[in-house]
């Protein structure tokens, strides 16, 4: 089904493409597998996809409001919509040139395409439904993939059911396992956990990482969710009306958020890399130290291993300042450090206090007042322990 | 009742009904998916037969395939004899006659297939042919029987196509509703009303049939 010349990826020709194509992340020599995208299309009187992005192995979160464009973004990389002008490249391999004329069907894109409906076919059995792309397999290849698929999914006792008799965290994987066994160039999810609790989310999140890390393709993967950027997302591409406003890895996205969008994603102020010490499985927490720091911080214990690295958020309003060593509290996180910078957004006091990493902190201005912080204070930062959210990187 | 005439109904109608089939698809998934501009004045052409008188219709059909028109004569060239007043002509008459209950059934429920769907096998590699066999026409299945169903029992009632296409003549066009306006004319009301009741309950169950297959059967839950 899939022509050999979609999978002959040129390197010499890839170079040569990548001085045209003008990535706005900064990546240095095109990764072998990365889709540069640079396209426009107008739809209606006033809305207008405009996006020059680059899209490289790993998971890239497109974040934003409805009607931000993300689903069209998707549809023009699939080929079930048409750009009015551009070009999307699998480095070398053009899908769609505007200039040149080229516009790949869908059937010829090889993009493994997760729909925010699921799209299922109802109509057959989850294992059919898995092999409808790659019926142009002999039939004992067929039966080997889907197979391995439905076992890696943890959905292989269901083959036999429809769509319909089956969970919605079962149709996720399913819908997962359709568009992964053909073996895509690229995969494009929209918001694909969207509709599911949390727990089941994160163990789907969990399949797909442990995906990634094996086929290291583009994955674009649109949501609404601040927690699945940061426990997806290694950049993130931050649409506002066919705009790419914002885009980097999850922490420099936020680190200035001056759009609406990202403040959206900022709701932690503080996230830092850190590493697992040790999990206390019968206290329900684990010690996670701050990377290029001393720091030590007791977190609520997630499934992690020890020597792991995670990303641990901290909103700046949950941060305590005490003016001296505090004693006798049931805080589990008391750090020393001193005042760098104090200031003032509306009504909030905003402290950046440095203490082997730099910490913001937000209090009231009375409290601010009592205190007599000055920049230069000595202070303790009181963090309880489920005041620091672990999130995966 | 007259069993030839009865026979000769049903044969006529399933003719029909296949021959719809075969030529409604491609035309039902054409009307669902064509972006054409013109497409309107298509669809107007087709739908005609719903409003159009039958003898206007019959009569047109008449004049196409009498030996004037080169429909005919390519005909008569081809067997030797007219398509008028024969069965042959009959079923090209009745093809046209119920038309559009065969192809807007199939039409509305090709474009009410969900596009996501479609979308999905067309990522999923599936030419358009596959797309529309394996996802488009199982879950048009409801759609499907309303529109052979439909152009069956239209075609068992028809009269005035069969009229003037097809006259009066027993075993070759004589069918089932001629046969009742024969015998009221001859005032035998009581033949009449035998036939006219077979017709009746058939017609009866053949529509129950499509409305209880359009209400559980078919739908994937």
């Amino acid at each position: 089904m899939v022509p050999s010349v979609l999978r002959d990826y040129g390197f010499c020709s890839a170079l040569m493409e990548s001085t045209l194509i003008n990535p706005v992340l900064p990546t240095a020599a095109p990764d072998v597998r990365e889709v540069s995208v640079q396209i426009r299309r107008r739809s209606g009187k006033d809305f207008e996809l405009d996006l020059a992005v680059a899209l490289p192995p790993g998971i890239t979160i497109l974040f934003g409001p409805s009607g931000a464009g993300k689903t069209t973004l998707l549809d023009c990389l699939a080929g079930l919509v048409r750009p009015d002008t551009g070009r999307i490249a699998i480095v070398e391999k053009i899908l769609f040139d505007s200039a040149r004329e080229i516009n790949l069907p869908p059937q010829l894109r090889r993009v493994g395409y997760v729909f925010q409906d699921l799209a299922l076919f109802p109509h057959l059995s989850v294992e059919a439904n898995v092999e409808y792309g790659i019926s142009s397999l002999d039939a004992q290849e067929r039966k080997r993939r889907s197979a391995a698929i439905l076992e890696s999914f943890r959905i292989a006792h269901l083959r036999a059911r429809r769509p319909g008799k089956i969970s919605g965290g079962e149709r996720q994987r399913v819908a997962l396992a359709r568009a992964l066994v053909i073996d895509p160039a690229i995969l494009l999810l929209d918001e694909p956990l969207a509709a599911l609790d949390a727990a089941t989310k994160a163990k789907i999140v969990d399949d797909l990482r442990a995906w990634n890390q094996q086929h290291r393709i583009p994955v674009v993967y649109v949501t609404h969710s601040r927690e699945e950027v940061f426990a997806l997302g290694e950049r993130v591409i931050v649409l506002e009306n066919g705009r790419a406003v914002a885009q980097g890895t999850p922490h420099e996205v936020m680190s200035a958020p001056r759009l609406e969008t990202v403040a959206q994603l900022a709701g932690f102020e503080n996230i830092f890399d850190a590493k697992v010490i040790s999990a206390h499985a019968e206290r329900g927490t684990m010690t996670c130290q701050l990377e290029d720091s001393a720091i030590e911080l007791e977190t609520p214990l997630v499934r992690a291993d020890v020597g792991s690295r995670m990303k641990v958020g901290i909103r700046a309003g949950d941060i305590l300042l005490a003016s001296l060593p505090p004693a006798g509290l049931s805080a589990r996180n008391i750090v020393p450090g001193r005042v760098v910078s104090l200031g003032q957004r509306d009504v909030i006091a905003v402290a950046k206090v440095e203490c082997g990493v730099e910490m913001e902190v937000h209090l009231t201005l009375a409290a601010r007042d009592s205190l007599h912080l000055q920049p230069g204070c000595e202070v303790w930062l009181v963090v309880k322990t489920h005041s620091c959210h672990l999130m995966a990187v | 009742m007259d069993p030839q005439a009865f026979w000769l109904t049903i044969r006529l109608a399933a003719l029909v009904a296949a021959v719809l089939v075969i030529v409604g698809l491609p035309v039902a998934y054409w009307i669902a998916y064509s972006r054409w501009r013109w497409k309107f004045l298509a669809e107007a052409v087709f739908s005609l037969p719903i409003v159009l008188p039958p003898t206007v219709l019959g009569f047109y059909v008449l004049v196409a395939l009498g030996p004037h028109s080169p429909l005919g004569r390519g005909w008569e060239a081809l067997t030797g004899h007219t398509l008028a007043f024969t069965f042959e002509g009959l079923v090209i008459g009745s093809i046209l006659y119920s038309f559009p209950f065969a192809v807007q059934p199939f039409a509305a429920s090709f474009a009410a297939v969900d596009s996501r769907l479609v979308a999905a096998s067309q990522t999923l590699g599936a030419s358009r042919l596959r797309t529309f066999f394996r996802v488009i026409l199982p879950l048009s299945v409801p759609g499907l029987v309303t529109g052979v169903a439909l152009s069956f029992a239209h075609t068992l009632g028809e009269f005035g196509v069969v009229l003037m296409v097809g006259g009066n003549i027993p075993g070759v066009t004589r069918t089932v509703s001629i046969d009742i306006y024969d015998k009221v004319q001859a005032f035998n009301y009581a033949g009449a009303n035998s036939t006219a009741l077979v017709l009746l309950v058939i017609s009866f169950l053949i529509l129950s049939v499509v409305y209880a297959l359009n209400r559980r059967v078919w739908v994937w839950k």
